[in-house]
């Protein structure tokens, strides 16, 4: 007779919940004195905080969400804003389709946000719209679902999409439907999407000639590419929006005086484009040298080879950069709220000079850094995801 | 057979004729719109009598200062108001940039910790920070909390030696006494024994000699203290009646800034430490670890020298823009160079040379900082074959 010699199962302390517990928490004797201080400060910071969030006067949001979303924007033009938002919604469900899981998630929590919004103001009113919104996404994914290959079509939409809002947000001179609503009415999180999202669109083009400036063989155009990049990169944006609005004014004829807002979108977007050529000239350096050394003994001409073979494979690099450098300058825009422009930060400032709202700077500018954070949050996540699906950096 | 013809390649396809044509075109347009904008800048400057030179520097400024490393009074110069502002824009950046690297060091490393809790309070901290704009932190911590301070009679306290109210910090301020001397030779005699001990460490094989090199360089200065006989003496803020006298006085726009600047700085450099300790290969902690090198000479001798590689680029960078983010205190009212700027530019009418001033400043202090970066960065790298 043997005996089956029993299985042993691991001590119960080093798997489970205990085990777990053990290994992350209190494993060598000092981690468990920085737990014990973590607890602590989760318990005084976070504790305090709920606190103050329950008890805190959130009627200083809602009741100027108008402001904060579109500043001074003329209310009964404010379906402008929200045909532009549905626009955008009904592209992003497009993108949705095509996109891998990350993009799917995205747009069925934008969409899902969208519904939760319109429920709540179901009481209040102006519901549709967000409703619209639902239906709009909707409609994108399944319009594009299982249809990659409309990829470029869709890029291309949101491009022309980015002019169709400029022109449905500015309108027409004397006209009944769209009326010209001047760049002075325009605030709130409306401007500081359009300041960062011109920015960018702009920036673009002027960042990949100046990459490529830079990098040129002409001393001239490299010495001026290279001058121009690292002035801007070394002065703070605060004197790149003082000088747009003190100094251009005086730079230019008076027939050609531009307005206070395009003012400051031509300092975001002269100052942008050092940055941007930073991130498109790391691009121009992953190009292996094979590939244009190929194309050159192909007997493609230097034009030819740096438009059909170098700045596709390094643009397609510096996605990633791209995005951060939007993040980035998303939340710079706020500085334009010390030149005077009404973003969504000098609104909430303006807000709190209302004599009912004296003294609730915390509820204004936690609002404020919330939905920056929102936004913000998401981008980076999702360039994170993006990163990962272009394999960047696993070469 | 034909003979091979050698025909010269017309100039207008010949590189070398078109490279030099290129770049004479290139000039002479921006020439001309640099042309354009002058003539268009003296014109208006002319007709709206503003002038383009530096004489405004030694006008008298006649605006005060709210506080200022060196002295001044509304009645020097722009010159020196200027200069002034230069002083608090060098000081905050400064502090600035020592306490956010600690910071950022301290909460990188905890954001890396085996322990699961404490490493994600370091995420937390680092998502909000990174992800909400610098001046929206700056407005909430000047607006909504500085300002919101009691007044010097209901001043919070803490342990009765450091005191918060509307005019901001109070902190005890270290006053060297007459023994000072005999007890900076003990931290100097401290400094140098631990580095020579350090030094010792890494070529002897030891594993105690490090231990005993950071003992020394606390020991010796606390022996010291005592053999010297209180060395510094600390003069304590005390409430009078309507204002706080003695100690060292914060206010609140500085010490507001630097808060929003270092706390700001700190996730950026936390998310540089991280990224350069995970650079190291793993490949290279098992080595050493296999080699029987204890966790600290791991950390000390393998991952810290390589970390530091890739962690200096980035980490020069962060400095630069603290450096530059600093400008933003105009926003709350701390009067560092860009904010004087602005009043002098307002005052004397005359933006075009005050801007350019300040923004050859700003440029001097951005191309010095990485000067000295570049030079550390390049006492650090390996030199590869």
């Amino acid at each position: 007779m043997t005996t089956t010699a029993e299985t042993i199962g691991p001590p119960r302390t080093s798997v489970g919940a205990l085990g777990w517990l053990k290994r992350n928490l209190f494993s060598p004797w000092y981690n468990a004195l920085l737990s014990l201080i973590s607890v602590w400060l989760i318990y005084s910071v976070g504790g305090q905080t709920v606190q103050w969030a329950l008890t805190a006067r959130w009627e200083v949001i809602t009741s100027n969400l108008r402001l904060f979303m579109v500043g001074s924007f003329p209310p009964d033009q404010v379906w402008r804003v929200w045909l532009v938002v549905t626009l955008a919604s009904l592209l992003a469900g497009m993108s949705g389709g095509i996109g891998g899981r990350t993009a799917r998630n995205i747009v069925f929590s934008l969409a899902a946000s969208f519904g939760l919004f319109g429920v709540l103001s179901l009481a209040g009113g102006g519901y549709e719209w967000h409703f619209a919104n639902v239906l709009a996404i909707g409609a994108g994914y399944l319009l594009t679902r299982g249809r990659a290959q409309w990829g470029r079509w869709v890029a291309l939409a949101w491009l022309l999409a980015f002019f169709l809002t400029l022109f449905i947000l500015y309108g027409i001179e004397k006209n009944e439907w769209l009326p010209l609503i001047g760049t002075d009415r325009w605030g709130g999180l409306l401007l500081t999407f359009l300041l960062s999202i011109v920015g960018i669109v702009f920036s673009f083009p002027l960042g990949v000639l100046l990459a490529l400036g830079r990098r040129s063989r002409m001393p001239m155009i490299s010495l001026f590419s290279t001058l121009y990049i690292e002035i801007v990169r070394g002065v703070p944006l605060v004197t790149v929006l003082f000088i747009a609005q003190i100094m251009v004014p005086l730079f230019l004829p008076e027939e050609m005086r531009l307005d206070r807002i395009m003012r400051a979108m031509a300092g975001v977007t002269l100052f942008a484009a050092a940055y941007m050529a930073e991130n498109v000239r790391g691009g121009l350096q992953a190009v292996p040298s094979g590939q244009v050394e190929a194309a050159h003994a192909l007997g493609l001409s230097d034009t030819l080879v740096t438009v059909f073979i170098v700045l596709p494979q390094a643009l397609r690099v510096v996605i990633p950069p791209i995005v951060s450098l939007f993040i980035g300058l998303f939340k710079d825009t706020t500085l334009v709220a010390i030149v005077g422009l009404l973003d969504l930060l000098a609104v909430g400032k303006s807000v709190l000079a209302q004599p009912e709202f004296l003294g609730l700077q915390k509820e204004v500018y936690v609002f404020v850094a919330g939905v920056f954070f929102i936004f913000c949050y998401v981008m980076s996540y999702a360039s994170y995801r993006l990163e990962i699906a272009l394999g960047v950096g696993k070469r | 057979m034909a003979e091979p013809t050698t025909t010269r390649v017309p100039f207008w396809r010949d590189v070398r004729v078109l490279t030099i044509l290129t770049q004479v075109i290139f000039v002479v347009v921006v020439a001309l719109v640099a042309g354009f904008l002058y003539a268009n800048v003296s014109t208006t400057m002319r007709q709206r009598g503003l002038v383009s030179d530096l004489r405004f520097l030694d006008l008298e400024a006649g605006f005060e200062i709210g506080e200022a490393m060196i002295p001044y009074a509304a009645t020097d110069t722009y010159g020196r108001a200027l200069l002034a502002g230069f002083s608090n824009t060098l000081l905050v950046s400064v502090v600035g940039i020592i306490l956010s690297t600690i910071l950022g060091v301290v909460v990188g490393v905890a954001r890396l910790s085996p322990n699961w809790l404490l490493s994600q309070l370091a995420a937390i901290y680092i998502e909000l920070i990174r992800n909400t704009p610098l001046l929206v932190q700056l407005f909430f911590i000047y607006f909504g909390v500085f300002v919101t301070l009691p007044s010097v009679g209901q001043s919070i306290e803490f342990q009765g030696i450091i005191f918060a109210n509307q005019r901001g910090l109070f902190l005890p301020r270290p006053a060297p006494t007459e023994t000072f001397a005999t007890w900076a030779w003990f931290i100097l005699g401290a400094i140098v024994l631990a580095l020579a001990l350090f030094y010792f460490s890494t070529r002897v094989k030891t594993r105690y000699l490090g231990w005993v090199a950071l003992l020394a360089l606390i020991l010796l200065p606390v022996l010291g203290w005592f053999i010297a006989g209180a060395p510094l003496s600390f003069e304590i803020p005390v409430r009078e009646r309507f204002n706080f006298k003695g100690g060292m006085n914060l206010s609140p726009e500085f010490s507001a800034l630097l808060t929003g600047l270092v706390l700001y700085t700190a996730g950026f450099i936390a998310e540089v430490v991280r990224a350069g300790i995970l650079a190291v290969r793993r490949g290279q902690v098992e080595a050493a670890y296999s080699l029987g090198l204890n966790a600290g000479q791991v950390l000390r001798m393998i991952i810290f020298p390589q970390a530091l590689r890739v962690i200096i680029p980035p980490l020069t960078s962060q400095y630069l823009n603290l450096a530059k983010n600093s400008s933003l205190a105009i926003a709350i009212g701390f009067p560092d160079l860009f904010s004087v700027a602005t009043t002098s530019a307002n005052q004397t009418g005359q933006p075009v040379p005050v801007y350019l001033l300040v923004m050859a400043t700003y440029l001097a202090m951005s191309l010095f900082t990485s000067l000295l970066m570049n030079i550390y960065n390049r006492s650090v790298q390996v030199l590869e074959k």
